[in-house]
């Protein structure tokens, strides 16, 4: 043992206070808090995971979003987001508990919550909140459970992404549900893939991110933060394409088209045809 | 100018001593078509067909029908830098590089919606006016035969461009072949040239659909137009217009200039379309890519009811000797189209069979007048279209907002039950029009003046018809249910036909059974002895009518 310059044993008074309290009755509840603190900051320290910002929310913040999910949320999700289900076995809310503040910037800050009624899925619809209110909300779920952050600003920017790129992402990723320009499409059972037309790219990151409802997970591992800025950039260069051809008819292909093969192409002719019998034709 | 006039009489002149061809000329040259919109229902397609092959003409100046890889670096930056092939790359380049190529592409793309729909309608229309009796059952079977071959030009036409959506009905009909027993993986390895999809499936395509599909149209409507101009125009019956001749104008100069004149009408509704509406842009669904099948993938209109049909289709499948028998891909896509086509290309000699009739028949029926026909019609289209529907349910689910389950549950059963349903009701609708033709004829039409009698009595004047309003109610044939005779003679003999006497008998007792007749002379001079028009003869309208 290394002594001091005094000769006295170098031990600290922690060091003294450890081995003399070590039989203390709280001693291995102390030893067990720190044993998991440790496991736990070193997981957070080193796991692939996108929660960078949950120490950043305020505790302001967090307490203004825990008032706020206790009139607007917690009916189905309960007080502290745990989720309820009723007698029969329904889901009456999801468990929030590490779903990020991404999740909840998605399904708030397009409507989809609160929902308006149950149903095969939630509808977007006009915002409930304020943009700080839903921040104040995201920053307390954010702070129940590490989950996805919300987007940096920079893969938001469709000007800095790859449009071919994104196209053939999207093509290949999103076109099954979506459709190949982003109209949308049905899913079994009244669920639906939703039109991406107009969504702003900071949803459709967060998306892509929380896969809401119907929806897979494209996390940042699968799908990097660059591909979704490409496939941002693909859908901002098809909506704002103009059609060469004409009239879109809704881009929806050819369903859309035999409709008005039939009912205009063929009904004008008709027109035509008994306008053109019904000319003299006294010869 | 006489003097011009004269020399080209000369011109004329010497050319017909020598050819003599002025009284061929003369007997074709005033052939006689009649007047009806809906005899111009087949010229919608014949001149959308002219205008298919001149857009498509231009086309093949650019096209380059093969999947030979390329990157592509053209004016469409959205897709610069993307691996194609050179089909979808030629494409792109006539959509936006090639001057007035896009308007070509949608000219020919909605032509091929027009001619395929105007096929139908003119076909539907030669059905539901009894067109196809004889003399006319071949004309009718080439009309079959051509309506397959515009769906096949179609087709191969919607899979050349090699983009995402006609890749995919590629590969529907590659499940088709496979599904076929035994020969099926044989079938589909020729057709694609070893594995699905290869690269030679563009290139074999491309001579089907620019030479080979056409050039059998082009033969077969020549073959439709020489055989409609040989046994004359069909017409509508009325005063002077008989079974016997054709009313309507000559040829020259006034069909001509009709025919002509709507040709052009056509040819710019047409352009009219392209101009104004996009059709198919393909540069947005992407090229093809075997991996990614695209929400809202549909074929065009033409073989949407097929898609229909495989896409309600419930599962079933089962194997024979380890060989896996796909009844559920089988039945819809294999065995339907010739469920659909056998009974439509026989139908004449299955009426034939009912009628038992033999005559010719110039007339052409009014739909009320046939009412199991008619029925029949209205039930194939409800049929046809409930199979349209299933091929579009994602989009009607989307528009409607309703889950996409429930429309194919709607299908499954009303597939089997709308039919007879729509058939039945067309059947009692056309009965009733008869009834109320015939309550006209007998009773006149009604003034809507409501008299009262000395004895209070009310009663509704009516007002017999004209000579010529009576008779275009009444000169349709009376068609009565056949007889089998007796099983048996007065000697007691067994009359050796009667089994297929009475079978036939059925069969017309099913067509004829119920029409409801026009009024013998008996029962039109018994009508209108009841002082006619007179408030007396209001009490007699009501036995007849409810009768």
């Amino acid at each position: 043992m290394p002594r001091s310059l005094s000769g006295r044993p170098r031990v600290s008074r922690i060091g003294r206070l450890l081995s003399t309290r070590r039989r203390h009755p709280l001693a291995a509840i102390a030893v067990l808090v720190a044993v998991l603190f440790t496991a736990g900051g070193a997981y957070a320290a080193l796991a692939p995971s996108t929660s960078q910002n949950v120490q950043a929310a305020s505790s302001t913040q967090i307490e203004e979003g825990r008032q706020l999910f206790a009139i607007g949320c917690s009916s189905c999700h309960g007080l502290n987001g745990e989720g309820q289900i009723n007698a029969n076995g329904d889901v009456l809310g999801p468990s929030l508990i590490g779903v990020g503040a991404a999740s909840v910037d998605f399904q708030v800050g397009t409507g989809r919550m609160p929902l308006a009624a149950p149903s095969a899925q939630a509808v977007r619809k006009p915002v409930s909140y304020s943009q700080d209110q839903i921040d104040a909300l995201s920053a307390f779920v954010a702070s129940l459970a590490p989950g996805p952050a919300e987007p940096d600003e920079e893969y938001l920017d469709a000007s800095q992404g790859d449009v071919a790129r994104g196209g053939e992402l999207f093509r290949t990723n999103c076109s099954q549900c979506h459709n190949t320009t982003g109209q949308g499409g049905a899913l079994t059972m009244g669920q639906f893939a939703p039109n991406l037309t107009g969504v702003e790219p900071r949803h459709i990151y967060e998306a892509m991110l929380t896969g809401p409802q119907a929806m897979p997970v494209f996390n940042d591992a699968t799908v990097t933060p660059e591909d979704k800025r490409d496939i941002i950039a693909f859908l901002d260069s098809v909506q704002n394409e103009p059609d060469p051809g004409g009239l879109a008819i809704g881009r929806a292909g050819p369903v859309a088209e035999g409709l008005w093969a039939w009912l205009v192409g063929i009904g004008l002719l008709i027109g035509m045809a008994t306008w053109i019998v019904t000319r003299s034709s006294k010869a | 100018m006489s003097a011009i006039v004269n020399s080209a009489g000369k011109v004329v002149d010497f050319v017909d001593q020598r050819i003599t061809a002025s009284n061929w000329l003369k007997r074709n040259i005033r052939k006689v078509f009649p007047d009806h919109w809906s005899f111009l229902l087949g010229e919608i397609a014949l001149f959308s067909f002219i205008m298919i092959l001149l857009s498509g003409v231009f086309l093949t100046l650019w096209f380059k029908p093969t999947m030979a890889h390329v990157v592509y670096e053209g004016a469409y930056l959205p897709m610069r830098g993307v691996g194609m092939s050179e089909a979808y790359s030629s494409t792109l380049e006539i959509s936006f590089e090639v001057r007035g190529g896009l308007l070509m592409r949608q000219v020919h793309h909605w032509g091929a919606l027009i001619f395929v729909a105007a096929m139908s309608a003119h076909m539907l229309r030669v059905f539901f006016t009894g067109a196809f009796r004889k003399p006319r059952e071949i004309n009718w079977l080439i009309g079959v035969v051509l309506l397959v071959l515009a769906v096949a030009a179609g087709f191969t036409g919607y899979s050349l461009p090699d983009d995402l959506l006609s890749g995919t009905g590629l590969r529907i009909i590659e499940g088709g072949m496979l599904a076929i027993p035994i020969v099926g993986t044989y079938m589909s390895s020729f057709l694609f040239g070893g594995e699905y999809p290869g690269d030679d499936i563009i290139a074999r395509l491309y001579p089907v659909h620019i030479l080979l599909v056409p050039g059998l149209i082009i033969a077969l409507v020549t073959a439709h137009l020489m055989i409609l101009w040989y046994q004359k125009h069909t017409h509508w019956g009325g005063p002077g217009k008989t079974n016997n001749n054709v009313a309507g104008a000559p040829f020259f100069p006034i069909y001509v200039a009709k025919a002509g004149g709507f040709q052009f009408i056509v040819m710019g509704v047409i352009v009219l379309l392209a101009a104004t509406i996009q059709i198919n842009p393909v540069w947005l669904w992407g090229p093809y890519d075997p991996s990614v099948v695209s929400a809202g993938t549909q074929p065009d209109w033409y073989v949407g009811f097929l898609d229909g049909a495989l896409r309600v289709m419930p599962a079933w499948e089962f194997y024979i000797f380890d060989h896996p028998v796909s009844m559920s891909v089988l039945i819809p896509a294999i065995l339907l189209p010739g469920i659909i086509l056998t009974p439509l290309a026989l139908y004449p000699w299955l009426e034939q069979k009912a009628t038992g009739d033999t005559r010719e028949h110039h007339l052409l029926d009014r739909p009320r007048n046939v009412p199991v026909r008619t029925g029949i019609g209205v039930a194939f289209i409800v049929f046809y279209v409930l199979l349209w529907i299933a091929g579009g349910n994602d989009f009607f689910a989307t528009i409607l907002e309703i889950p996409v389950n429930w429309i194919t549950w709607f299908i499954r059963i009303g597939i089997f039950v709308l039919p007879p349903l729509a058939f039945i009701m067309t059947k009692r609708i056309c009965m009733g029009l008869q009834r109320r033709d015939r309550d006209k004829v007998m009773h006149g039409r009604e003034t809507g003046i409501v008299m009262v009698s000395p004895d209070g009595e009310f009663s509704e004047l009516h007002a017999p018809l004209s000579q010529a309003q009576a008779y275009q109610l009444t000169w349709h044939e009376r068609q009565l249910p056949s007889d089998p005779g007796p099983a048996t003679d007065a000697n007691g003999i067994p009359n050796p036909n009667y089994r297929a006497k009475r079978a036939q008998a059925r069969l017309s007792r099913f067509y004829f059974g119920d029409v409801v007749q026009k009024p013998t002379v008996q029962e039109l001079e018994a009508a209108h002895h009841d002082g006619h028009g007179g408030s007396d003869s209001a009490r007699d309208e009501l036995p007849s009518g409810q009768q």
